[in-house]
C-alpha cells in the first residue's frame, strides 16, 4: 500500500493544497458561473453604487425645485422627467435609493442574523428552551403586524434607524422557524453525532456542522427579506409611518405617485417601481446562485 | 456484587495492563411502554495495544455499551455501573471533561461514513477539525501537513488533493478510510470501531481491516471492534466478547472461544457459519429468535432458544461468569454438564 512510500509525497503536494481545506474558492468559481446570480450581483452592485454615489453621479442636485418648469415627461435634460416641484425624477429616485437599500439589506441582514441564531438554539438544545422561543415566535406571528409598526414608529418617532429595529424585530420569526425546523432533522444526522465523538462543544457543532448545511435556506430567506422589508418600508410610507417627506424613499415616491395612475403624470410611478423590482429581482437571483454554490454536490 | 469479583478473577491472569474497566454496565431506556434494558450487568477490560472484539445481533446491546462509554447516549438513557478509563471514572465526569476524552483518548469509526461525514466541509477540513478541536492553537499549516499524512497513513492515494474534495466524491472504501483517518487524528488510546466494514463489499473489507491493522500496528492503539462478522473478529481480534440480549455470554482469547466454545449461544453461531470444507444443503440456525428488551426471561436470557436449558438451574441461575480456562470465561452455568457435547 500506499504508506511506504517515499516521503516526497505528501510534502510536495502540501504546497498546492494549502489553499483550499475551506473549499471557498470553488464555491466563488461555481457561484460566479452562475449566470443570474452574476448579473443579479452586477446589478445590485450598478445600483447600489448610483444610489449611495448619488452626490456625484444623479444630475441635479437634491431637491432642487424649479416650480416653474412642473412635471414634465421624460426628456434629454430629465431622464426620467421631473415631479410636480419641477425635481429632477432620477436624482430624487436615486437619492431615495440610498434609504430603500439600507433598510431592505439591515433589516434582511439583522433579522437573518437574530432570526438564525434563535432558531439554531432553539433546535438544538430542545426542551424548555426551546419551548419558550418557540412561543415567542408564536406569539410574534399571530400580532398583527402592521399595527405593532404603526404603533412603535408612533412612540420612536419615524427615522431609518427606527423603521429598521421594528421592521427587524417583526422579521426575525420567520427564519428562526425555519431555521430550528431544519436544525431539529439535521441534529440526528450521524455526522452531528461523529462531530460529538471527536469532541466537538455544541456551539461548535452549530457553528460548523449544522449552519453550513443551511446556507441555502438562510440565503433564499435573507433575500426575501430584502425584498419583504423594502416593499413593508414602502406600505408603512403609504400609510404614513414611514419615511416621511422632506426624506425620501422609492416607497414613498410610490405613494405619492399612486394617485396618478391613468393620468398623463402615471410615469412617475414606473421609476420607483421599476428601482424596488429590479432590486427585489437581482437579490432574489443572488440568494439563489448562492444556495447553489454552497451545495458540494452542485456541478463544478 | 459477587459477579463483578469473579470476573475480575477470571479475566485477569496474564493479561497486559488495563486501559478501560468496565464493570457491572448497564443501560436502561425508559419507553412509554416501560423500562428497556439494552445493556445489563456488563463488565469486561480492554487492555493496552489490545484488540477486542465485540458480537452480537443487532439489539444485542453492543452499541449501546460504546456509546455509554463515549458518554453520548440519549437523555432518555440511564446509565449505571462503572467505566474506568486509565483510573478515571467516566461515569461521573461533567460533559466538558467528557469532552476533552472524546476524540482525543477514545475515538470512534462509524459504520456509515457517508452519513458521519458533514457533506458540506471537505475532507480536510473534518480532519483538520478532530485536531483543531483538542488544540486549537495549531497554525493552518501544519493542519494541513498533519491531515495530508494522515490520509496517506489510510492509505489514500494523492492525499494532497483529496484534502480540498467533499466526501460524496470519494467511494465507500475511500470514505472508511477518511473516518479512520479522524478517528486516529489524535492518536487516541482506544479506537471504538462500529461495524466499521459492514457497509463494503468484501474485497474492501479486507482492505480497511488491512488499515485497522496497520494502524494500530504503528500507533500500539488498543481497539474495540464491534461487529456481527465473526471472521472480521476472527482476522483482527486478541480477544472476543460474545454478546446477547444485553449480556456478556462468553468472553476469552480468540482461539479457544472459536475453537472451542463453551456457550450454547457461542456454539450456536460458530454453527451457523457457512464453511467452504463441509458442503451441506442447509445451514445450521438457533431456533427461535431474540428476546425482545421488554420481555427478557428470568435468569439465563437464552434459555428459551437452548438445546441444553434444564428450566430449574437455567430460570435462576443469573449470568455469574464461570471460568473454563485462563481468561476465558463463559454465562453459563450448565458448562461443565454439557462439556464436550456439541
Amino acid at each position: 500500500m500506499s504508506v511506504q512510500r517515499a516521503p516526497v509525497g505528501p510534502v510536495a503536494e502540501t504546497a498546492s493544497a494549502r489553499r483550499d481545506l475551506s473549499g471557498r474558492r470553488i464555491v466563488a468559481k461555481r457561484f460566479l458561473r452562475h449566470r443570474l446570480a452574476a448579473a443579479g450581483t452586477v446589478a445590485l452592485l450598478a445600483l447600489a453604487t448610483c444610489c449611495f454615489g448619488a452626490s456625484w453621479i444623479a444630475p441635479y442636485p437634491r431637491n432642487a425645485q424649479d416650480l416653474l418648469t412642473g412635471a414634465r415627461q421624460p426628456s434629454i435634460a430629465h431622464w426620467l422627467g421631473t415631479d410636480d416641484l419641477g425635481r429632477d425624477y432620477l436624482s430624487e429616485v436615486l437619492y431615495a435609493g440610498q434609504v430603500s437599500l439600507s433598510i431592505g439589506l439591515c433589516v434582511a441582514v439583522l433579522s437573518t442574523a437574530l432570526g438564525t441564531l434563535v432558531g439554531a438554539i432553539a433546535g438544538f438544545t430542545g426542551g424548555w428552551a426551546e419551548e419558550v422561543i418557540m412561543r415567542v415566535t408564536d406569539l410574534f406571528l399571530i400580532v398583527p403586524g402592521i399595527a405593532v409598526l404603526a404603533l412603535a414608529l408612533e412612540g420612536l418617532g419615524p427615522s431609518p434607524v427606527t423603521i429598521v429595529l421594528v421592521l427587524t424585530g417583526l422579521g426575525w420569526t420567520v427564519i428562526a422557524r425555519v431555521v430550528r425546523s431544519q436544525v431539529i432533522s439535521l441534529r440526528e444526522k450521524e455526522f452531528v453525532e461523529a462531530a460529538r465523538v471527536i469532541g466537538a462543544s455544541g456551539v461548535r457543532i452549530i457553528t460548523r456542522h449544522l449552519l453550513p448545511n443551511l446556507v441555502g435556506v438562510i440565503a433564499v430567506n435573507m433575500s426575501l427579506a430584502v425584498a419583504g422589508a423594502i416593499i413593508l418600508e414602502s406600505t408603512l410610507s403609504f400609510l404614513g409611518f414611514g419615511i416621511q417627506p422632506p426624506q425620501s424613499s422609492w416607497g414613498n415616491l410610490l405613494t405619492q405617485a399612486a394617485s396618478l395612475v391613468g393620468t398623463p403624470k402615471a410615469y412617475l410611478l414606473y421609476a420607483p417601481g421599476a428601482a424596488i423590482l429590479l432590486t427585489v429581482l437581482a437579490v432574489n437571483f443572488v440568494g439563489d446562485g448562492l444556495r447553489d454554490a454552497f451545495d458540494p454536490q452542485g456541478r463544478k | 456484587m459477587e459477579a463483578v469479583s469473579h470476573t475480575e478473577v477470571v479475566s485477569h491472569t496474564a493479561s497486559p495492563p488495563e486501559l478501560l474497566r468496565v464493570r457491572d454496565l448497564t443501560v436502561e431506556y425508559r419507553t412509554d411502554s416501560g423500562t428497556a434494558v439494552a445493556v445489563e450487568g456488563l463488565s469486561f477490560d480492554v487492555a493496552e495495544g489490545q484488540t477486542l472484539g465485540i458480537v452480537g445481533e443487532s439489539g444485542s446491546g453492543k452499541s449501546a455499551a460504546s456509546m455509554a462509554i463515549m458518554g453520548l447516549l440519549p437523555r432518555s438513557a440511564r446509565v449505571t455501573g462503572s467505566i474506568r478509563f486509565r483510573g478515571r471514572e467516566l461515569l461521573s465526569l461533567a460533559d466538558s471533561e467528557l469532552r476533552e476524552i472524546r476524540g482525543r483518548r477514545i475515538a470512534v469509526i462509524f459504520q456509515d461514513a457517508l452519513a458521519a461525514l458533514n457533506p458540506m466541509m471537505t475532507v480536510g477540513a473534518q480532519i483538520a477539525e478532530a485536531v483543531r478541536v483538542h488544540d486549537p492553537s495549531t497554525s493552518r499549516a501544519s493542519l494541513v501537513e498533519r491531515a495530508t499524512e494522515l490520509l496517506d497513513v489510510v492509505g489514500i492515494p494523492s492525499p494532497a488533493t483529496r484534502l480540498g474534495q467533499y466526501p460524496h466524491e470519494f467511494s465507500g472504501g475511500m470514505r472508511q478510510r477518511v473516518m479512520i483517518a479522524m478517528g486516529i487524528a489524535n492518536e487516541p488510546d482506544i479506537l471504538i470501531a462500529d461495524e466499521p466494514t459492514t457497509a463494503l463489499d468484501v474485497t474492501v473489507q479486507a482492505q480497511v481491516l488491512d488499515v485497522i491493522r496497520r494502524v494500530q500496528e504503528r500507533t500500539r492503539t488498543s481497539v474495540m471492534l464491534i461487529t456481527h462478522d465473526l471472521g472480521v473478529v476472527a482476522g483482527l481480534a486478541d480477544r472476543v466478547m460474545v454478546m446477547y440480549a444485553g449480556r456478556k455470554v462468553e468472553e476469552g482469547p480468540v482461539e479457544p472461544v472459536f475453537y472451542e466454545p463453551s456457550h450454547p449461544y457461542t456454539r450456536g453461531l460458530l454453527a451457523a457459519l457457512p464453511r467452504i470444507d463441509r458442503r451441506t444443503a442447509r445451514l445450521t440456525q438457533i431456533p427461535g429468535r431474540p428476546p425482545q428488551p421488554g420481555e427478557r426471561p428470568a435468569g439465563c436470557p437464552f434459555q428459551p432458544r437452548c438445546p441444553h436449558a434444564e428450566p430449574a438451574v437455567c430460570g435462576d441461575a443469573g449470568t455469574v461468569p464461570v471460568a473454563v480456562a485462563d481468561s476465558h470465561s463463559t454465562a453459563c452455568v450448565r458448562v461443565h454438564e454439557i462439556g464436550g457435547d456439541r
